[in-house]
């Protein structure tokens, strides 16, 4: 049986003082994952062995790792595709490392925040009390959708240099999500995320290494997100940017008539 | 946010590439090194433009000594050295040029829902690296011929 070598990190706090790399034999099985392999080790070798995972397909967005020095999700990431027989697990890069593969993803999800991950409505009541849906275009929602596919893994932040070197810069993923809820017809939150991505440690000093889109898992495209977010907000400033509509409400269902009778019922009603 | 990004740093052991990641952080392709290419040319525009004014101090001390400094600067290292500074300004003006029009969102296309291999803006837009690379290499080699004859 072909066998594959896992050299994995490990770093217990409280014990190590900084983490050390580990090797582990794992036998190969078809169709086997990265993930399959540390939960083999986990189960059969080292039981101390920890990692985050749940979906295993691709979905959640829990085990991104740095693997063979980039970053991907272990659970999508076929070892065949890897063409070597040697793999090198490591926790993602410019997180702090909680214990051997776990990162500490709090820095992403504070940032995530910052941005105000979410529509902002300009009708507060009907935010509050909504009596029908804002109606979108196709080609409204063509604009942003891209975007909305991020499932909060981390991978982009992993693969940003400007991430590596600056930690208040607030990386690619919140500052693509910042623009795909800009774009959104039905928000009025435009205002506040420019103003939070201009400033001295924002969206300027994203340099278009394009990493963080290379390493994006669910091609969501983070580089192009913030492109665009640039090119709104030197149009905001320089005011050529059109002002945005915001979105209407739709109609209530007016009443109808329906165009065949329905039948009368065959089977007599007790 | 400060407050709790410095504390989950201080808690756990930090994994920050910092700035060696300029040099190597992993295989990336293309546009990740190019990003270091234009920075290792730009910091070397200024070591030149900071030595070009302090060469250029030498002449308050008169012509004997600014005779003396160029008879140094004549030597081949320095010719060396100066094709190095025009070969960094081509790469450093005409990745610039493409830095700008793409920061503003210009050749990147339009987002596009994601299917299935993803293949992202700027992967899509490679041609536009490679012609410029392309030029540069043209541009550099003329620059070279230029130099010797």
């Amino acid at each position: 049986m072909q066998e594959l070598t896992f050299k994995v990190q490990r770093y217990l706090p409280g014990k190590d003082k900084k983490a050390y790399i580990q090797q582990f034999t794992v036998p190969l099985r078809q169709g086997m994952t990265v993930l399959d392999g540390l939960i083999y080790i986990k189960e059969n070798v080292d039981n101390t062995l920890s990692f985050r995972s749940s979906c295993r397909m691709g979905i959640c967005g829990s085990c991104g790792m740095f693997i063979n020095n980039f970053p991907m999700l272990a659970c999508h990431t076929p070892v065949e595709e890897l063409g070597t027989d040697r793999i090198e697990v490591r926790s993602l890069p410019n997180f702090p490392v909680i214990r051997d593969l776990v990162a500490d993803l709090d820095l992403l999800f504070e940032k995530h925040k910052s941005i105000k991950p979410y529509i902002i409505s300009p009708d507060t009541e009907e935010a509050e009390e909504p009596t029908a849906e804002f109606l979108q275009s196709g080609e409204e929602l063509e604009g942003y959708v891209q975007f909305a596919y991020c499932v909060k893994c981390g991978l982009c932040m992993a693969a940003c240099p400007t991430v590596a070197t600056d930690a208040l810069f607030p990386g690619p993923q919140s500052l693509g999500q910042a623009y795909r809820y800009c774009t959104d017809r039905r928000d009025a939150g435009v205002e506040e995320r420019f103003h939070q991505a201009d400033s001295r440690h924002g969206v300027w000093l994203c340099h278009l290494a394009g990493a963080c889109s290379e390493a994006c898992p669910k091609g969501v495209d983070p580089a192009l997100a913030i492109q665009l977010l640039k090119r709104a907000m030197v149009f905001d400033s320089l005011r050529l940017k059109k002002k945005k509509k915001p979105a209407s409400i739709a109609q209530p269902l007016a009443e109808s008539k329906p165009k065949i009778d329905v039948p009368e019922f065959t089977v007599k009603q007790p | 946010m400060k407050t709790k990004a410095a504390g989950s740093e201080n808690r756990h052991l930090p994994n920050r590439l910092g700035i060696k990641s300029w040099v190597w952080g992993g295989n990336y392709t293309l546009e990740r090194y190019l990003y270091t290419l234009h920075r290792v040319t730009g910091l070397g525009l200024l070591l030149y433009i900071t030595l070009h004014l302090a060469m250029n101090g030498f002449r308050l001390g008169g012509v004997e000594s600014w005779i003396d400094i160029m008879e140094i600067l004549g030597m081949s290292g320095f010719k060396v050295g100066e094709y190095l500074v025009a070969a960094a300004f081509i790469i450093h003006a005409l990745n610039g040029g493409r830095l700008i029009l793409q920061h503003l969102g210009y050749t990147l296309g339009k987002p596009k829902p994601p299917v299935y291999p993803y293949v992202d803006s700027l992967r899509r837009r490679r041609p536009i690296v490679w012609a410029m690379l392309a030029l540069i290499v043209a541009l550099a080699v003329y620059v070279l011929i230029v130099f010797v004859t």
